[in-house]
């Protein structure tokens, strides 16, 4: 394929988005706003202890009260087999799956689901479920990492036994998987070094914090047919995942996706979809679930908290030689977790010769964790890119240039395997030093500067649309992307453009799972890749049938027609997209086209923030004076929509940095379940978020794009621990570095 | 039982009637009982300004204020904020630049936004940033949020 540069009619241009007259005034229709006669309102009843049997569990009162149409519990739900079935991205066990939608024996964390009412509001909903009695035997309970690793640890699952690398061990325990990847030599690594640093790291854990909560409805009343609308990243996987537990056909399942409020890998595994529908099964009414505030903090994914050990040798002239990485990361409840791609990231950056890493996914009482953009890359860039610095530091070498030095590119092997192809991290480390930001002094008391890279690996995945002509010389793209940051623009973009046509003139709609062909999940960073390549391909066809039926009217040769900017062009005869459309019209097939997708391939995005923060020494507060995003996108198909992506996922990464965490008290359940003290970053605490895009142009796509959603959470902790640790000589090592511990750790140093 | 109240109050201009008992918030009477979603519910506890509504030009989170409350108010929602088939220089703006991903936030900002720039159509970044720290966003980092409303000041 082209590598995609050159002039565009339309890609690079930033029209207003498709959906954008819904949103700003307020008529889109999300979940929550779904409206369906008789629609009665449930609500889940979770656990209050973080690990118990359930002796018993009553609801005769709940379901005697007036305005209850149903109760369910786990005992509702029907045995599943514990076998992995693959989801698209990724793959999962199902029997956990089902528990963790609705506990059968024993709940495993505060907030575990353990039943459901349907009822004509949510009070008396609410009033109901409170009078479910549950007879539980409480059982020790664990939520720290190495605590859960240790022989004594209480074991959430009799059954699990750790699996190294295929081989599993005789004994019980918490920890699920242990993975190994190496590279090179490390022994010979490191004896080469002149310079060696080791560090320990502890990250926290932190929610999504999609301000739209989970939400579906279900009707399962007539036609024997499950319909849900749901707020999902991706309906094809709601759907058969919801068919599975409920061990119903998929074809019985139809999905809807409605418009989102936020995801970021958060809403791919269904909580209330299997629950409203057993709820609608019972009551034969519609049934609606919005989760509250609290019941999202405590039931649903979060990214796993670490303990990081990292270690780094390196030679005088700054070349790192080799690296070695201790990962053990929260699985939550069930096992599951990140800690695939925090191997596979830790050291992506950088031209490591020697490598070896080892990862542990353990479980704990703590909810199952969930991807959370770029998921386990924000982790290990916390800990690889502080200990790079201090390396830097020793040899008294500047921090960019070390990371100009060692910068990963075409053809290095990763740790993990996989042989980077045309990737753009050098790239990003000149636009670092060509920037205005770079290149002003930073001057002042506790102010610092610091810089971080990060990497991740972008999906390809399956993807399908159709585009059919309308007469008027529009276009109706059908596709199953669900769109959370402006996507079906961007993909309509990519269709105008192939075909020669404006932007406004595709129109395009995402659908349901009867509506389209099999498509994975909005996530991954993949959509404007894959779906844009669905599309850009589904143009080629229409392409193809217009000049072929052209070449009927005209009567000429296919090979004599030439489409030039949507222009077709024959011998002495020319028609626009839109003419052509109108006088096909009138006779023969309706002008249809559809491509499906798999891409085999990474899109390999590469990110580098600079932050430059001051530390108030006697409050422990850090204020980012200035933030800079530089990211390659390989090709920015809408500007404002890359933009926005850089800008999200840098504070994202500076709420994560600065103040996000789980705070879990001696009884191991969450005290701070609310946006008040789960405190994320308003307006007030971040300032504009300058951006850079860089584009080397990714080969695997004919306009090269790369995905663009992950890697702009990656960087930020790190970058802020450089720049902290700058502006007081004082190292953080733990996340995240709210006021008190900073305070903490400056009065300590000091 | 608790008694069900009749309140009559003022929605988008309009003289508006509605039945709801003493606990129903008035983001519950909007969304359910009138059927205007386009107020939302990010938390239903204060903290998130997905539900902000003017009560007489002062914006507040229709979460915290009970049905009983709207007596004889004036109440701007997200449906009333430009009129019909208009759209205010406020969405105009955040649609010209790129202001909103995921949207859910959106009705909140902008009319948050609004009733800011009724009472200080001059304020700098700063209080920009202060006024509306009460709506969170969790998508676009606010950068475009902020441009987009100083865009309506510059077009002033």
């Amino acid at each position: 394929m082209s590598s995609g540069n050159g002039n565009y009619r339309v890609l690079g241009t930033r029209p207003r988005r498709h959906d954008g007259a819904e949103k700003v005034t307020g008529s889109a229709i999300y979940a929550n706003d779904v409206q369906l006669p008789g629609l009665l309102t449930g609500f889940v009843l979770r656990s209050p202890h973080p690990h118990a049997r359930i002796r018993s569990i009553d609801t005769s009162e709940a379901e005697a009260t007036e305005g209850v149409f149903a109760v369910i519990s786990g005992e509702d739900f029907p045995e599943v087999a514990d076998k992995v079935a693959d989801l698209g991205e990724g793959s999962v066990n199902l029997s956990h799956l089902s528990g963790n939608v609705m506990a059968k024996e024993k709940v495993l964390y505060k907030g575990h689901a353990v039943a459901a009412v349907a009822a004509v509001n949510i009070h008396v909903a609410e009033e109901a479920a409170s009078k479910i009695k549950i007879d539980y035997e409480v059982l020790p309970s664990v939520t720290w990492v190495l605590d859960a690793m240790a022989d004594d640890a209480p074991l959430l699952h009799e059954n699990l036994c750790t699996d190294h690398m295929g081989e599993k061990d005789e004994k019980p325990s918490n920890t699920a998987v242990h993975m190994h990847f190496e590279k090179g030599n490390v022994e010979e690594g490191f004896a080469a070094a002149d310079v060696i640093v080791e560090r320990e790291f502890k990250t926290a854990t932190v929610h999504q914090g999609y301000i739209e909560p989970h939400v579906s409805v279900a009707d399962w009343t007539t036609s024997g047919r499950l319909k849900i609308w749901t707020a999902t990243q991706g309906a094809f996987t709601a759907r058969q995942q919801t068919a599975e537990i409920l061990q119903i056909p998929i074809s019985d399942v139809v999905v809807t996706p409605c418009e989102i409020g936020g995801g970021f890998g958060g809403k791919i595994a269904v909580y209330v979809e299997p629950v409203t529908a057993l709820l609608s099964k019972k009551s034969g009414r519609p049934v609606r679930i919005s989760m509250t505030r609290a019941g999202v903090f405590e039931g649903t994914g979060p990214t796993p908290g670490s303990f990081m050990r990292v270690k780094i040798g390196a030679t005088s002239d700054g070349k790192l030689v080799a690296g070695e990485a201790w990962l053990a990361y929260d699985a939550g409840a069930y096992p599951g977790g990140m800690i695939g791609p925090g191997c596979m990231c830790v050291f992506s950056c950088y031209d490591i010769e020697h490598a070896v890493v080892d990862g542990y996914d353990v479980c704990m009482n703590k909810p199952h964790t969930q991807a959370y953009r770029a998921p386990g890359a924000t982790q290990v860039a916390f800990a690889c890119e502080q200990v790079v610095d201090e390396i830097a530091e020793q040899l008294g070498i500047c921090k960019l240039e070390i990371r100009q030095l060692n910068a990963a590119k075409e053809g290095m092997r990763r740790v993990d395997g996989p042989v980077y192809p045309r990737i753009g991290l050098v790239e990003c480390l000149d636009a670092v030093a060509q920037s205005k930001h770079w290149k002003s002094p930073l001057e002042g008391e506790n102010r610092g500067r610091g810089i971080a890279a990060g990497f991740w690996f972008g999906c390809g995945l399956k993807s399908s649309v159709s585009a059919s002509v309308n007469h008027d010389g529009t276009v109706n793209l059908t596709e199953g992307s669900p769109d959370i940051g402006g996507t079906r623009t961007s993909i309509a973009m990519q269709l105008a453009e192939v075909l020669g046509i404006d932007t406004f003139d595709v129109i395009p709609q995402v659908v349901d799972t009867d509506s389209v062909g099999y498509t994975d999940v909005t996530g991954g960073s993949r959509v404007t890749f894959a779906t844009g390549l669905a599309a850009y391909e589904a143009g080629l066809d229409l392409q193809q049938q217009m000049v072929g039926r052209a070449a009927d009217l005209w009567e000429c040769s296919a090979d004599d027609i030439s489409v030039v900017e949507g222009e077709f062009k024959g011998p002495g005869k020319s028609a626009s997209f839109k003419e052509l459309a109108q006088e096909l019209f009138k006779d023969g097939e309706p002008l249809v086209a559809r491509a499906s997708v798999a891409p085999d391939c990474a899109t390999n995005g590469f990110a580098v923030h600079i932050a430059d923060v001051e530390v108030d020494p006697e409050t422990g507060k850090v204020t980012i004076l200035r933030y800079t995003a530089i990211q390659d996108a390989g090709k920015a198909i809408h500007p404002s929509y890359v933009e926005g992506q850089m800008q999200g996922g840098a504070v994202q990464g500076i709420g994560w940095a600065l103040n996000e965490e789980y705070f879990f008290n001696e009884n191991d359940t969450m005290d701070n379940a609310s946006f008040l003290d789960y405190r994320m970053p308003t307006m007030l605490d971040v300032p504009m978020i300058d951006t850079i895009i860089v584009e080397a142009a990714n080969p695997d796509h004919p306009y090269g794009v790369r995905g663009v959603g992950e890697p702009p959470i990656v960087p930020p902790p790190a970058a802020i621990a450089n720049a902290i640790s700058e502006a007081t000589t004082t190292r953080f090592y733990e996340l995240p570095m709210s006021p008190p511990k900073v305070w903490k750790g400056l009065s300590e140093t000091s | 039982m608790a008694k069900t109240v009749l309140v009559t109050t003022t929605i988008n201009g309009e003289s508006t009637e509605f039945l709801c008992k003493p606990r129903e918030s008035l983001l519950e009477i909007l969304r359910d009982t009138l059927g205007m979603t386009g107020s939302k519910e990010g938390c239903n506890n204060g903290n998130c300004g997905a539900c902000t509504v003017l009560i007489d030009g002062l914006p507040v989170d229709s979460c915290l204020v009970l049905g009983v409350e709207v007596e004889g108010v004036e109440i701007t929602t997200i449906e009333g904020i430009a009129d019909v088939g208009q759209l205010d220089p406020v969405q105009d703006c955040f649609l010209e630049g790129a202001a909103l991903q995921c949207g859910i936030c959106t009705p909140g900002f902008i009319v948050t936004a609004r009733a800011l720039l009724d009472k200080k159509p001059d304020a700098d970044e700063q209080t920009i940033r202060f006024d509306l720290s009460g709506n969170l966003c969790r998508c676009t980092g606010y950068d475009k949020i902020v441009r987009a409303i100083q865009a309506v000041q510059e077009s002033n």
